[in-house]
């Protein structure tokens, strides 16, 4: 079971918990704003971009290529951008903190 | 034998070949005239991403229709938008329409797509043999359409009644005439929101303001004439081709029956192997060069998703229909900024006719197939049917 906080552009702040499927996938059951996933999660749409704090860059882990080309034309995207379908969710990720992008 | 060559045509009238391979890996652009105003075709996955994100340089805002391939500033003078405008103007209206097209998400909405759809599907099952483009795919879409305007049902009978051909060009000019039946409707429906306003997108955007000024009558033309054209073959081309697909891959409506969980997969991939538009152009704004290669300020370039979506740079077996594809960073909603606007209202009825198929057809054979072959320059692509014949058979 991991522990997951979404900080939302209007500095909600959500925390809910799950055992599978994606970090998007959670985000777009408990609502958070500013997640829309339109894709399904196949790293086409770049609807669920978020900054990972960076004390949890390590648990989180880095981007792929496929998924680094699409952030790079993202226009608010830095060092911490990724896009959330992209991290699945299991007990590493616990208590992981991903500030939504607007 | 004889089975076997049945089954063999029947694959090949279901096959959408790469059109653009050898071109994309010899020189990575295409070339092709348009009634004397050329294009050059973008085809590989990232020259096509990183144009459509530079829209200082490779604008939408040209002469209204010129962006369109094959141009249509001969018949239209209307701008559509948010399509043809550039940002920063671009996100003012953009950001106006998001949630009117994002209503398909709604739990009621997808109720009503889902009764639509499965009254086709019935009425399609109850049948010997079927034009799955004009009794399957064209109803649905103009169904549909109904809800994505927020119009009573009914309007949908004349939108079938106009058949594909009012939308669809016949070889490389366009025909004025029809086109003006779909311009001359759009006005009669706005004055007639005007006179009486309803909760429909018509009367929202009569409503609607941007920057501070209300949109004028040109303007909310601009917006309908983009969601009736943009929406259409496009639509009826993904689903007629989804169904052509079933016939050549007998046991796949059973795997998605047994695996449900993979149809949001699947319908990307589709979106993907299928590529329903095949490109779109914007025009340059400065000498620069594309993939090595120079083009000139007011020249025209297009960035072909289809050929982006076979790129094998990008995807492993890109001629393969891999219905659990899990990361598929397709372009067949278009990318960046003009990404398609009716995305999730189409992305609704393909689940949802995915998810009925599944359910209630056991087999759909194709009998005769008519294919929709478009002529780009050097390149020729099949992007769909004409015609369709098949059978489907009921679970």
């Amino acid at each position: 079971m991991a522990k997951i906080t979404f900080i939302t552009s209007s500095n909600e702040k959500i925390t809910v918990a799950a055992t599978e499927g994606s970090v998007m996938e959670l985000a777009v059951n408990n609502n958070v704003q500013g997640i829309d996933g339109d894709c399904g999660g196949v790293c086409s749409c770049a609807t669920c971009h978020v900054f990972v704090a960076p004390e949890d860059v390590d648990k989180v882990g880095v981007a792929s290529e496929i998924e680094t080309d699409m952030l790079e034309l993202a226009d608010d995207a830095n060092e911490y951008s990724r896009l959330c379908c992209q991290i699945p969710v299991t007990d590493a990720i616990d208590n992981v903190v991903f500030t939504v992008a607007k | 034998m004889f089975s076997l060559i049945t089954k063999t045509l029947r694959m090949a009238k279901c096959k959408f070949a790469d059109a653009f391979k050898e071109e994309r890996e010899k020189s990575g652009i295409g070339k092709m005239d348009d009634q004397g105003d050329p294009v050059v075709m973008l085809l590989n996955h990232k020259d096509v991403r990183k144009a459509a994100h530079n829209y200082k340089v490779f604008s939408s805002e040209a002469v209204p229709g010129r962006i369109v391939v094959p141009s249509e500033v001969n018949i239209r003078t209307t701008r559509q938008i948010p399509f043809e405008v550039d940002p920063p103007m671009h996100k003012e209206y953009r950001s106006l329409l998001e949630a009117w097209f994002k209503r398909p998400l709604q739990d009621t909405y997808e109720e009503k797509l889902t009764t639509i759809i499965s009254t086709v599907l019935d009425d399609v099952l109850s049948k010997d043999k079927v034009d799955v483009v004009s009794d399957l795919a064209l109803v649905i879409q103009s169904r549909a359409l109904t809800l994505l305007l927020n119009v009573p049902f009914d309007k949908s009978v004349k939108w079938i009644s106009w058949g594909t051909h009012v939308f669809r060009s016949e070889g490389e000019a366009l025909d004025g005439d029809k086109a003006a039946i779909l311009y001359n409707y759009i006005d009669e429906e706005i004055d007639n929101a005007i006179a009486n306003p309803a909760d429909n997108l018509y009367s929202t955007l009569l409503a609607a303001e941007v920057n501070g000024k209300k949109l004028t009558k040109e303007e909310v033309k601009g917006v309908l004439i983009l969601t009736f054209a943009g929406g259409r073959d496009t639509v009826i081309n993904a689903l007629t081709n989804m169904m052509s697909y079933f016939s050549a891959n007998k046991k796949a409506l059973d795997y998605i029956r047994s695996k449900p969980e993979i149809i949001k997969t699947a319908v990307e991939e589709f979106i993907r192997y299928f590529s329903p538009l095949t490109h779109m152009g914007r025009v340059v704004t400065e000498d620069t060069t594309v993939c090595e290669h120079a083009v000139k300020a007011d020249s025209r370039i297009s960035l072909c998703w289809a050929s982006a979506n076979r790129d094998e740079k990008v995807f492993e077996n890109p001629d393969e229909v891999i219905l659990e594809r899990k990361v598929n960073p397709h372009v067949g909603f278009g990318f960046s900024h003009h990404n398609c606007l009716g995305a999730t209202h189409a992305r609704q009825i393909m689940r949802i006719t995915l998810k009925l198929l599944a359910e209630k057809v056991s087999d759909i054979t194709v009998l005769e197939a008519e294919e929709n072959i478009e002529n780009l320059g050097e390149f020729t692509r099949k992007v769909g049917y004409n015609s369709l014949k098949a059978t489907f058979k009921k679970r």
